[in-house]
């Protein structure tokens, strides 16, 4: 027996709908096993994981609040993917968009300033997060250095430039000698949208960066030429587009929108800065610009279904006692089966016997 | 400062120091060794971080059930070969892009090791024995570092040496370089390319499987979660930085180690450097390293297997 890939005359359009779909459910069978070799009745773990934090409100919320995150950096790096570069040093992008904006509001703490601290913190965060995905993006285009092992070795780089700075000179002189700032004013705070949840503007933001990357990558020259570089790379170069830009901009656009959703999320429901501000935000969201189809509307769709693991994840923990580590293992393998079920979309799977084999190579 | 200076060099020329960094430096060697073969074959693993963790959590447990360390070692070398099935039949059954894979392999070992390792957090083991001859580890200043070491840092050099030997004075390992720089016309001429890779990935998995039961095994006595803490990227980072080659590879491993090393004593010195600083070193190191090298390499175009990375789906 042997498997072997035979490419379609066309890509499958009835796969590529049904892919993530299929992945989901592969993924929903496998932590099905997972529960009953951990001891856990499959069908109650997986309520807990994936219905109940859908029935009360609250839950509800904090899944927007989870998949604000998440779709703001997953659609930066999906114009990345798209264009086959490979930004995967979000985190680190994400935690100095974090500091930067956050620095305003530690200079800012306690004084008279007005209105113009949050526009200008998340200002600080965008640049921030964008000119820290700058130095990959340059070493690639101007040194050649592989910009995937340079930007994840920044991630351990930008936490420990956080750690410094909330355990040393940011660190809040009444805090009982915990590693945080001082609680930013109201003014420094992302305005709540429902009393009694922690769902704020911050969601509205991310709804609005996927339309407007949606538009971009659909409707200008720019989107055009990211699409045509990851589809047809030697035709990209022929119709003379320049890739090194083409870097620069899609590491920017990255970088700049991680390190939004770092200070958005430092200024919305943390309130402070503090040494672990994220969950592995930016390793989670190459996950779901992958589940979302690299397409800004699919991101923001696989963004609440990996917000949902998360709340699922904390509810399993205390619910059912299994491990907050599930939810990685769970992570891991929905990536795994999405990828394995995209390569349906473009191949067809045959599985050939010893004797048909045979009769395939007199053909 | 002065006095400062006099103490770092005083470190660095210590017998000590060269203990420490063999031990800082054997899982990267082992680790990078088998990622060399790899990427020689043409496949980038970007999961070997994963792969890693995951045989420092099976190695553990294999040693701590067992109270061996060649269970422990065995077990690792199991894990990590069992992680990179998964990503060969991905790659290079279903040809999946190889980069995603890799980070898919990473997110995976993460989170199952933890969930393996969790029944393990607070355990011991006794640590992997050191070699010990009568006279001669007990050589002043050479005795300790060349006949004083546990069986993995003989094993690294070994391996090291087994694989130059494989790439450059056997069939197989020209075959093996064929199919990396070329996999159309190692098809062509009749090699069974997916075959060929699908061992090298197998391979490379059981090295990082390896690397990792090291830490828990023989680098402290217990297993902590994360506990490679990035060394399987650093891995991946000093394959480039040899230019795929196996004896800058040790080289390179060794130059990291001592990165790690100097990191850890400068913090003792109380310079008032933040230890934050220091922490960020290795990190920092590999950016620098991988500017440097791939800037000087420049016009003379890379040294990298020129199918590395590339997707090969066989017409029949």
């Amino acid at each position: 027996m042997q498997l072997v890939l035979e490419k379609r005359a066309e890509r499958s359009a009835t796969i590529a709908i049904a892919s993530p779909l299929i992945a989901i459910a592969l993924t929903l069978v496998t932590m099905a096993v997972l529960f009953a070799i951990l001891g856990k009745n499959p069908i109650t773990a997986l309520g807990v994981y994936f219905i109940d934090p859908l029935t009360d409100p609250y839950s509800l919320g904090e899944i927007a609040v989870k998949a604000t995150p998440l779709v703001m950096i997953a659609v930066g790096l999906s114009l990345c993917y798209i264009a086959n570069i490979w930004n995967i040093g979000a985190e680190g992008q994400f935690l100095i968009g974090a500091v930067c904006g956050s620095w305003l509001a530690v200079r800012t703490n306690g004084t008279e300033a007005g209105y113009w601290v949050l526009p200008g913190m998340l200002c600080l965060g965008a640049l921030g997060g964008a000119l820290y995905a700058m130095i990959p993006a340059i070493c690639k285009v101007r040194f050649g250095a592989n910009e995937i092992l340079t930007s994840l070795m920044l991630v351990y780089i930008a936490y420990y430039i956080m750690d410094y700075l909330v355990r040393g000179p940011w660190r809040d002189p009444h805090g009982l000698n915990f590693p945080t700032t001082a609680p930013f004013d109201p003014v420094a705070t992302v305005p709540i949208l429902i009393e009694g949840s922690r769902l704020h503007a911050g969601t509205l933001a991310a709804l609005l960066v996927v339309m407007l990357v949606a538009v971009m990558l659909g409707r200008t020259i720019m989107g055009f030429e990211i699409r045509l570089a990851g589809a047809a790379p030697r035709a990209a170069r022929f119709s003379g587009f320049n890739s090194d830009n083409l870097v620069l901009f899609t590491f920017a656009v990255s970088g700049a929108l991680a390190g939004l959703a770092g200070i958005i999320e430092v200024a919305g429901p943390i309130g402070y800065l503090q040494p672990d501000i994220s969950p592995g935000y930016g390793f989670t969201a190459i996950i779901v610009a992958f589940l979302g189809r690299l397409n800004p509307l699919g991101i923001l769709i696989a963004g609440l279904f990996l917000a949902l693991t998360f709340i699922g994840g904390e509810n399993a923990e205390i619910a059912i006692k299994v491990p907050l580590d599930l939810t990685k293992v769970f992570q891991g393998i929905l990536l795994f089966y999405v990828l394995a079920c995209d390569s349906l979309i473009v191949y067809r799977i045959r599985l050939i016997g010893a004797s048909s084999k045979a009769v395939a190579a007199n053909v | 400062m002065f006095d400062a200076i006099v103490q770092i060099f005083g470190l660095i020329f210590s017998v000590n120091f060269i203990l420490t960094v063999i031990t800082a430096s054997t899982p990267l060697l082992l680790a990078a060794s088998g990622e060399l073969v790899v990427e020689r074959a043409g496949v980038l693993n970007l999961g070997i971080e994963g792969m890693m963790i995951m045989g420092a959590a099976c190695g553990f447990a294999g040693a701590f059930v067992s109270d061996s360390t060649i269970v422990g070692a065995f077990t690792g070398v199991v894990a990590g070969a069992a992680m990179s099935a998964v990503f060969a039949f991905l790659t290079l059954g279903l040809a999946v892009n190889q980069v995603a894979a890799g980070l898919a392999l990473t997110i995976l070992g993460t989170g199952l090791s933890g969930l393996i390792g969790a029944g393990f957090v607070g355990a011991r083991i006794v640590p992997t024995p050191q070699l010990h001859l009568p006279v001669l580890t007990d050589l002043p200043v050479v005795g300790r570092i060349l006949f004083g070491q546990d069986a993995f840092v003989y094993f690294s050099f070994a391996l090291i040496i087994g694989i130059w030997l494989f790439l450059y004075r056997t069939r197989l390992g020209l075959v093996l370089r064929a199919v990396g720089d070329n996999h159309t016309s190692a098809h062509a001429l009749g090699y069974p390319v997916l075959k060929i890779r699908m061992l090298a990935v197998l391979f490379g998995g059981g090295c990082a499987g390896l690397a990792g039961a090291f830490l828990p095994l023989a680098y402290t006595p217990f297993f902590i979660p994360g506990m490679t803490a990035g060394r399987g990227w650093i891995a991946l980072a000093l394959v480039v930085f040899a230019s795929w080659r196996p004896g800058r590879l040790v080289a390179g491993a060794y130059l990291f180690g001592a990165v790690t090393f100097l990191q850890l004593s400068v913090q003792g010195l109380g310079l008032g450097i933040p230890p934050q600083v220091m922490s960020s070193l290795p990190y920092l190191a590999t950016v620098v390293v991988l500017v440097l090298i791939s800037r000087t390499r420049g016009a003379a175009g890379s040294a990298a297997p020129a199918s590395l990375g590339v997707v090969f789906v066989p017409d029949r």
